[in-house]
């Protein structure tokens, strides 16, 4: 129980503290944030009228605690460019970064824990040279021009998939899925190697322990203790590398959601940058910081509730 | 013998030809390039790789082996910056947080470590936005995103190496904390200082690529790898060579930084 109140403690000092940078930089670092968003040669009236609607005339310290006040409540704020309340916009984008998200992490899983498995049952020269390559070669390509080679084969060549664009799910599911596959598969890449690596250096340290060659001496078959024992025993860690792939998916789809157009958090966070809307830029910030927060918050205590032996430890 | 152990290990041995082979690129192509790098041929636009041309040119006729050489020299540069500014700013908040302990170890960490809530290049994008783009800020906000991972480094470093009897030693005799930090701990720590600085510097690579695609890295007239391949992209159907020469090349990069980088890193651990 300590356990969890400690945890807990430190998810809200950890969130109070990115609330804190996310308004440093963009409320305190500018030294005047309208000028940020009119730009330097603005006409004087229409800066101090903003500064005004900003609320730039209190002290900053004032200001962070009304936008932590107000944000905790639920009020966003109001987006300058658009108009309507942050709340709203994002609540629109939300849905595709999800969706990219978790077909990204599905699909990291889904192609990565086999892959593992089966490298590190056949530990062989030729599999792991090239295991080591295309783990190395995963790691080291820009998932955005991955991207790019996945619409010249898949989108050009074979007409498979669109080449940008989205639908959303409750319009038609099986071309949401078309449009959110190759986005999620150049996202899911590093993911993949990052897993591979992992699952079979777990795979192999698990070898070496006691239990299996208890197991092994019962007479049980190998294939039975690798995926009743070992694998049981090597998926826990790979669970704590998951928050890590999470929150990696999620950076990677700011630029990803940008080469498919789709309208996701990403997109609305470059289009941002471009109409110069800091209310709605400094949100969508905490919102994706403090998503990856409770998402590794989460994935820490999974890992304890799944893994009695942590539990005990203490 | 030290030498033989190097050179037995073939993912350094790979990455650092790489690197020797992307610097000699780069070296040339502060004396020569085949064309000037913005010299356009409008007659030309756009022609896949042939003889006069290696690797084609792009959309304005601009020859693409040329411009990806002198796109290395800025690769370079904010590869080298960027991992400058992260080990000079890390070390010292690492060695400040390690040596003072207590509280203010705790807030310095919890503020290190509070990066990770911002994802991918997400704080570079926030400080890129404050400051403007360009080449100087797109530096420093790499550089930023580099120091959580030197100040970790430093800080296990210290608090590992204060309680050896040599640096006690040293303080014994009267050695203040810069002499200790330069010259007992540093030198303990810099196999992982490093590898680490082979890793962001790939780090950083990839990290310019996404910013400079995004428009919101470097800036023309400097030249930039991800710039090109965002032009590259309307024309992927008609010229995908642009793309993916382009690409491979940053690929290569980042690959020549992170294998050399697990290979110093291999090197080190088999030491006992």
């Amino acid at each position: 129980m300590r356990f969890y109140i400690r945890k807990l403690a430190s998810l809200g000092s950890t969130v109070l503290l990115v609330s804190v940078i996310t308004f440093l930089v963009f409320q305190v670092l500018p030294g005047d944030p309208a000028e940020i968003v009119l730009g330097v040669d603005a006409d004087p009236h229409q800066l101090a009228e903003l500064r005004q609607t900003m609320g730039l005339d209190r002290p900053a310290a004032e200001r962070y605690w009304t936008w932590v006040k107000d944000t905790s409540a639920g009020d966003f704020g109001q987006s300058l460019r658009y108009h309507r309340s942050v709340a709203d916009i994002v609540a629109e984008r939300l849905p595709v970064t999800v969706s990219l998200a978790i077909l990204s992490l599905g699909l990291t899983l889904l192609i990565g824990i086999p892959l593992g498995v089966y490298i590190a049952r056949r530990d062989g020269k030729l599999s792991s040279l090239l295991l080591s390559a295309f783990t190395q070669l995963g790691l080291a390509v820009p998932s955005f021009w991955l991207a790019f080679i996945l619409i010249l084969v898949f989108s050009v060549t074979f007409k498979w998939f669109p080449t940008y664009g989205y639908v959303p799910w409750s319009e038609n599911p099986a071309q949401a899925f078309r449009s959110l596959f190759l986005p999620s598969l150049a996202l899911a890449v590093p993911g993949i190697a990052v897993v591979i690596r992992y699952l079979r250096n777990t795979l192999l340290d698990q070898l070496r322990m006691d239990y299996v060659r208890t197991a092994r001496s019962k007479g049980l078959r190998d294939r039975i203790v690798l995926y009743r024992h070992i694998l049981r025993n090597s998926l826990v860690p790979v669970l704590t590398i998951v928050g890590l792939l999470i929150a990696d998916t999620l950076g990677g789809s700011i630029v990803v959601e940008n080469v498919f157009a789709l309208p996701g958090l990403g997109n609305l966070l470059i289009t941002s940058i471009g109409t110069r809307d800091l209310p709605l830029l400094q949100t969508m910030v905490l919102y994706i910081a403090v998503i990856v927060v409770c998402i590794n918050f989460i994935v820490d205590i999974l890992y304890r509730v799944i893994d009695p032996r942590i539990r005990l430890k203490r | 013998m030290k030498w033989k152990r190097l050179t037995r290990n073939k993912p350094m041995m790979i990455g650092g030809g790489l690197i020797a082979l992307l610097l000699a690129f780069m070296v040339t192509s502060l004396f020569y390039t085949p064309y000037a790098p913005n010299e356009m041929n409008t007659e030309m636009r756009l022609s896949p790789p042939q003889a006069d041309y290696w690797w084609g040119t792009d959309n304005f006729g601009r020859d693409i082996f040329s411009r990806i050489m002198e796109g290395a020299q800025t690769a370079f540069l904010i590869g080298f910056s960027s991992v400058a500014i992260g080990l000079v700013f890390g070390l010292a908040i690492g060695a400040l947080a390690g040596y003072a302990g207590g509280w203010l170890d705790e807030v310095l960490m919890r503020v290190i470590d509070a990066k990770l809530a911002f994802p991918g290049i997400l704080l570079a994008i926030m400080l890129v936005t404050v400051f403007g783009p360009g080449l100087g800020n797109t530096i420093a906000a790499l550089g930023v995103m580099s120091i959580p991972a030197f100040a970790r480094i430093a800080r296990g470093g210290f608090i590992q190496y204060k309680e050896f009897t040599f640096v006690k030693a040293a303080t014994a005799r009267g050695a203040g904390p810069l002499r200790i930090v330069f010259l007992h701990i540093l030198p303990n720590i810099s196999s992982p200082l490093i590898v680490t600085a082979s890793l962001r510097f790939s780090g950083s690579i990839l990290a310019e690529a996404g910013l400079s695609y995004l428009g919101l890295g470097v800036q023309p007239p400097d030249p930039s790898w991800g710039r090109m391949l965002s032009e590259a992209q309307p024309f992927i159907a008609n010229a995908p060579w642009y793309v993916l020469i382009t690409g491979a090349v940053i690929t290569t990069m980042v690959l020549g930084f992170n294998l050399l980088g697990d290979g110093i890193r291999d090197a080190y651990d088999n030491k006992g």
